[in-house]
């Protein structure tokens, strides 16, 4: 690539930083050139979270139905799975999997419901309703 | 306390820190480039039985942390590396490390980074950054990645550094044990040992299909098979992540093939071959076509393209990638090494 070819779309992170790029000169020798972000970068970074919304979307509608507990709905919202879910609280996975049935969550206890909200940052009454308070 | 550290910024992430702390302990000759050839970094593997973020697992470069223990092994630098099961060791240990002067290098998690913008906040475990003070009860953070120095709180460098999920650090940190100069002689071995592991790691039969430059073949092949088994929508979805993973922070790819151009004309400075400089031809050759293929991916992903030629295409860019790769690998492999 070309040093005066290095792209300037102002992406997410060009508002925050510049990157650096390296690219070659006219004598075709390496240097370094600061680029604003790529407008197929972010194109490909929105894709990516439009798809994460319609996960969101799917999972809401899944508790609604009574077929998934409301931990679904703040494990999507967090970009989370069973795994990284299970890091954060210090269960299981096959715990946070069987949690994950609404009959298993409506009978955990207060402490271990408080877990989860911890690591969602919502009240426990929050969680159970799926409220979220955008702070 | 703050310690005497320049920031300095870089493209790639672990690049970065491997140079600002080697630049630290006395290597005053090491560039990004450099450590990223010393350190072997150039790769390419896919992975299909795995997924991540409902995607594809592709990843452009060497196992996180194998840059800097590389490029500190072939410079004969002794290295301290330690990870934590305690939170509250891991953050004495820092601390003791910073009051013996030492700058260090943590690997971190992305998700609860402060400083970065929310839309690239994913659960990503291996970035890198470098810890140069603490000033009540803050600590002082040069990412290569930014332009300028951070301020985290406690609490927010110990949620980075126990992030979890796949790859979690666990607090781990790591320095040059000692600081020394490097002799011209060591930077030379060093830039030979590196283009030599490298050529294994891409081009050797022992690599499998699955990475190297078969890799690079394999998942060609594989993008023109996308369409009919997927279907376009999640073909599309698929191509946007081998893009994420190729251009965004922390991965790169097509950049990874423009820094390792720049690493062969850096060694030509130590290592007068003309046969280096000729490669780093073949090395922005190669960079320029992910580039293209990256723009016919996001025509792709944004509904601009999508009949099965325009995946055939994209698999035919991918697979005229391998073949410059391989081409430039195996000139490498076949230089006569005085």
């Amino acid at each position: 690539m070309k040093k005066e070819d290095v792209p300037q779309d102002l992406g997410a992170l060009g508002k925050i930083t510049k990157e650096v790029c390296y690219a070659t000169d006219a004598s075709g020798k390496y240097t370094t050139q600061l680029s604003n972000g790529w407008d197929v970068k972010s194109t490909a970074l929105a894709t990516a979270w439009q798809q994460v919304e319609k996960r969101i979307a799917a999972a809401k509608q899944k508790v609604l139905n009574n077929e998934a507990s409301p931990l679904l709905f703040f494990m999507e919202k967090g970009l989370m799975d069973i795994q990284i879910l299970a890091g954060y609280t210090g269960f299981w996975q096959w715990q946070v999997k069987r949690h994950l049935k609404p009959e298993v969550f409506n009978t955990l206890s207060d402490k271990k419901l408080q877990k989860y909200a911890d690591v969602f940052n919502v009240s426990v009454p929050d969680l159970k309703t799926m409220t979220i308070n955008e702070a | 306390m703050k310690l005497d550290f320049e920031h300095l910024q870089a493209a790639h992430c672990e690049n970065g820190v491997t140079m600002s702390l080697l630049k630290n302990a006395g290597v005053q000759q090491i560039t990004e480039p450099l450590a990223f050839g010393i350190g072997a970094g150039l790769f390419f593997v896919y992975l299909p039985l795995l997924k991540i973020n409902n995607g594809p697992v592709i990843a452009f470069r060497t196992l996180p942390g194998l840059i800097f223990k590389r490029t500190c092994k072939a410079l004969d630098i002794p290295v301290v590396r330690k990870k934590f099961r305690s939170k509250e060791a891991a953050e004495a240990f820092l601390n003791e490390c910073l009051a013996g002067g030492h700058p260090v290098g943590c690997q971190v998690g992305v998700y609860y980074l402060p400083y970065f913008p929310k839309e690239y906040r994913f659960h990503f475990n291996a970035h890198n950054l470098i810890v140069y003070g603490t000033e009540d009860g803050n600590y002082m953070v040069s990412d290569p990645v930014m332009e300028g120095t951070n301020v985290m709180t406690a609490y927010e460098l110990e949620r980075v550094r126990f992030a979890k999920g796949a790859l979690a650090p666990n607090g781990q940190l790591y320095y040059p044990k000692e600081t020394k100069a490097v002799t011209k002689e060591q930077m030379k071995m060093g830039i030979k040992g590196g283009i030599k592991k490298n050529v294994f790691n891409m081009i050797s039969p022992f690599t499998g299909p699955i990475a190297g430059v078969n890799g690079i073949r394999y998942t060609g092949k594989k993008i023109k098979g996308w369409r009919d088994k997927l279907g376009l929508k999640e073909a599309g979805l698929y191509l946007a992540q081998l893009v994420r993973m190729q251009e965004e922070i922390g991965t790169g790819g097509g950049g990874f093939r423009y820094i390792y151009g720049a690493f062969l004309q850096e060694a030509y400075a130590y290592i007068p071959n003309d046969e280096l400089l000729e490669t780093s031809t073949q090395f922005t050759a190669s960079g320029d076509l992910w580039r293209t293929a990256a723009v016919q991916a996001a025509g792709i992903y944004k509904g601009r393209l999508g009949s099965q030629e325009d995946f055939n295409t994209m698999g035919d860019y991918l697979l005229e990638i391998a073949e410059i790769e391989k081409k430039a690998f195996t000139a490498l492999k076949n230089i006569k090494w005085q």
